[in-house]
């Protein structure tokens, strides 16, 4: 009889192909997603004289320069950004969401979106919030741009088998306490370099009682923890959001009856667990410029920091704010969407923001329900699907000292732009700080 | 990749914890092409607003730092601004993972050692250090010499400066006889 195994265990035997002699395992990817910044690893194998071995497993997306304005674009830096991802495309004979695909959107929304995300695979991307996709039971994880030239090259990649870390999530989250909530919680539980060298697996009725786009949430910020990957077992409401889906297995029932195999064996042995309470968790907030560095709203802040302008014993709740960003790879789908204009409709903001939906087909879905009308009315400007923000590489920036309510990852130094301030929250929390000029617990609103 | 086997270099303190990539080398700079170099990108922002930043003074061949160096975003533009500007090694208790697989495959020693021992070096520095890769010695400014363990894939990768694709496409029937099988198993696994 085999032994209980764990998800990770099941999806990572599956995709080896052999041992090396110091430990590291070849594995099989069945997914590699590029966008213009993978530019360098098609740079390598160029150099190396080698050609991209499986385009038919291999997906370009625009999304990291790609501006959040139509029309021309201004910066000839980021057009060239733009015209070489496409030209490698080109080359490679893989397929490319392009800027106005309606397919287009962040690598991490697109993709589960095209069904090319499924459970039981092995996804990589030279972008660390890759770990999004483990939401459907995949093994999803960011690599490095030579990492990237490798499976260009052979669909393969050498890699040292992480350890496992289950985080099991008790209870209910509270009414307005979401996804984001509850990975911010999580981080600064366990730190930042919590999870460093494990593949994490949230498990739990918490978890469980999640839509597929709060796991997305969560396993996209499993970085932030220093995992490798986060995962989320595969059940029937993984299922059903991705039936239908364009690129999804034709025979989907039986693509079904093998991924009900996937989930954690009973008795399997992570190396690492960690229990959480959900009913413990309030609205969350950053303070700090490492996402461990978060508080519940009624929080004080801890320790002075020069970067953030902060003193210690500063209130979080009520403390003014310059901008919002309502977007990115972790909040920028169509939930993320209405939560925000839930707290918006109806008032305006007291402070400029950017609100940019995580791909084409969020933003249609989004204008047909009139969201983008109460964000512009509201006085929040309404971009095209991309990173924007979050990393500021198509332009948009937080000005340095300015701080911004951000829906977004990372609230590391410069990373909204040098010497910008960021405050990473939920949607809704972001939502409520444009409309107030300030952080509000939102649970105090109507 | 050019092969590490002994360095004997200048070593500086940067005893911060959490240095993520985006500090590294902000996001502006990762469109810039590798051929440049990327030298002049590293710790940018850091060396305009901190006058006193320790690389601002000095272009050390090792790195003493902080855990969980190199966290955050995946961007090997990192690891291309330190071995541009002349960093063959960086010293830390943890590394961040996908910093540190991406040193090894440019030939840049992400070196792990206890946090104490780390502290110890910390207070020894600046000075000289000499790394012996193979023996793997560490030959401190005031003299003692501590033994490290390194991972052997790791080791093997910057000793051999070892050309990973070649190699792995060594194994190409081994690759092709599990994609037979595999293909069975999984066709659902097929984009449709």
């Amino acid at each position: 009889m085999q032994l209980p195994r764990t998800m990770f265990d099941k999806i990572w035997s599956s995709h080896a192909i052999l041992e090396g002699a110091d430990g590291a395992t070849l594995l099989w990817i069945d997914r590699h997603f590029v966008h213009e910044g993978s530019f360098h690893g098609f740079g390598i194998l160029r150099q190396s004289g080698r050609d991209v071995a499986r385009p038919d497993l291999t997906f370009g997306v625009a999304d990291h320069y790609v501006p959040s304005t139509p029309g021309p674009i201004a910066d000839a830096e980021v057009a060239g950004m733009l015209a070489q991802l496409r030209a490698n495309a080109q080359a490679a004979g893989m397929d490319l969401l392009d800027r106005a695909d309606p397919r287009q959107g962040i690598v991490h929304v697109a993709g589960p979106e095209q069904g090319l995300t499924l459970p039981g695979l092995t996804i990589v991307c030279g972008d660390s919030h890759t770990s999004t996709h483990g939401a459907f039971g995949a093994l999803g994880f960011g690599i490095g741009a030579s990492e990237v030239a490798h499976v260009l090259a052979t669909q393969t990649l050498w890699q040292r088998r992480p350890k496992t870390m289950r985080i099991t999530v008790d209870g209910t989250l509270s009414p307005h306490v979401v996804g984001k909530d509850l990975i911010l919680a999580i981080i600064a539980r366990i730190g930042t370099a919590g999870a460093t060298g494990h593949v994490i697996e949230y498990a739990g009725p918490a978890i469980r009682a999640l839509g597929m786009e709060a796991r997305m949430t969560i396993c996209n910020m499993s970085i932030e923890a220093g995992a490798r990957a986060g995962m989320i077992a595969p059940d029937d409401t993984t299922f059903a959001w991705l039936r239908c889906r364009p690129r999804a297995p034709r025979d989907f029932d039986a693509a079904i009856t093998a991924w009900r195999d996937l989930p954690t064996d009973d008795g399997a042995a992570f190396d690492t667990e960690i229990h959480l309470h959900a009913d413990d968790i309030a609205p969350m907030v950053t303070w700090g410029t490492s996402p461990e560095a978060a508080l519940p709203i009624t929080g004080i802040v801890p320790e002075s920091s020069d970067y953030m302008g902060l003193d210690a014993g500063t209130t979080l709740n009520g403390l003014p704010i310059d901008r919002v960003f309502i977007g990115s790879c972790t909040n920028g789908r169509l939930s993320d969407l209405r939560a925000a204009a839930a707290i918006l409709r109806g008032h305006a903001a007291l402070v400029p923001g950017l609100v940019v939906p995580g791909s084409m087909a969020v933003k249609r879905e989004a204008e047909a329900e009139g969201l983008d009308r109460v964000f512009t009315d509201a006085g929040l400007v309404w971009g095209e699907p991309g990173c924007s923000m979050c990393v500021g590489m198509n332009g948009d920036l937080v000005a340095p000292g300015e701080r911004c309510a951000a829906t977004s990852n990372r609230n590391f130094p410069g990373r909204q732009g040098p010497g910008a301030r960021t405050h990473l929250m939920s949607p809704a929390m972001a939502a409520a700080a444009a409309r107030f000029g300030r952080l509000v617990d939102i649970r105090t609103l109507a | 990749m050019t092969p590490f086997t002994d360095l004997t270099g200048q070593a500086v303190s940067l005893p911060v914890a959490n240095v993520d990539t985006d500090q590294i080398i902000p996001a502006r700079f990762l469109r810039k092409p590798r051929s440049d170099g990327y030298n002049h990108f590293l710790f940018h922002d850091a060396k305009l607003e901190q006058p006193d930043f320790p690389l601002n003074h000095t272009a050390p061949a090792i790195l003493v730092t902080g855990a969980n160096f190199g966290c955050g975003s995946s961007r090997e533009g990192a690891v291309y601004a330190l071995v541009d500007a002349g960093i063959r090694c960086v010293i830390a208790s943890s590394f961040g993972d996908i910093f540190a697989g991406n040193a090894r495959k440019n030939g840049l020693l992400a070196l792990v050692l206890p946090e104490a021992q780390v502290a110890r070096i910390h207070a020894m520095l600046p000075g000289t250090v000499t790394i012996d890769l193979p023996a793997q010695r560490l030959h401190l400014p005031d003299q003692s010499v501590i033994a490290f363990e390194i991972d052997p894939f790791q080791k093997r990768c910057l000793v051999e400066g070892l050309d990973e694709i070649g190699s792995t496409l060594t194994h190409q029937a081994d690759i092709a006889a599990f994609r037979r099988k595999d293909e069975a198993a999984r066709p659902w696994a097929t984009p449709a």
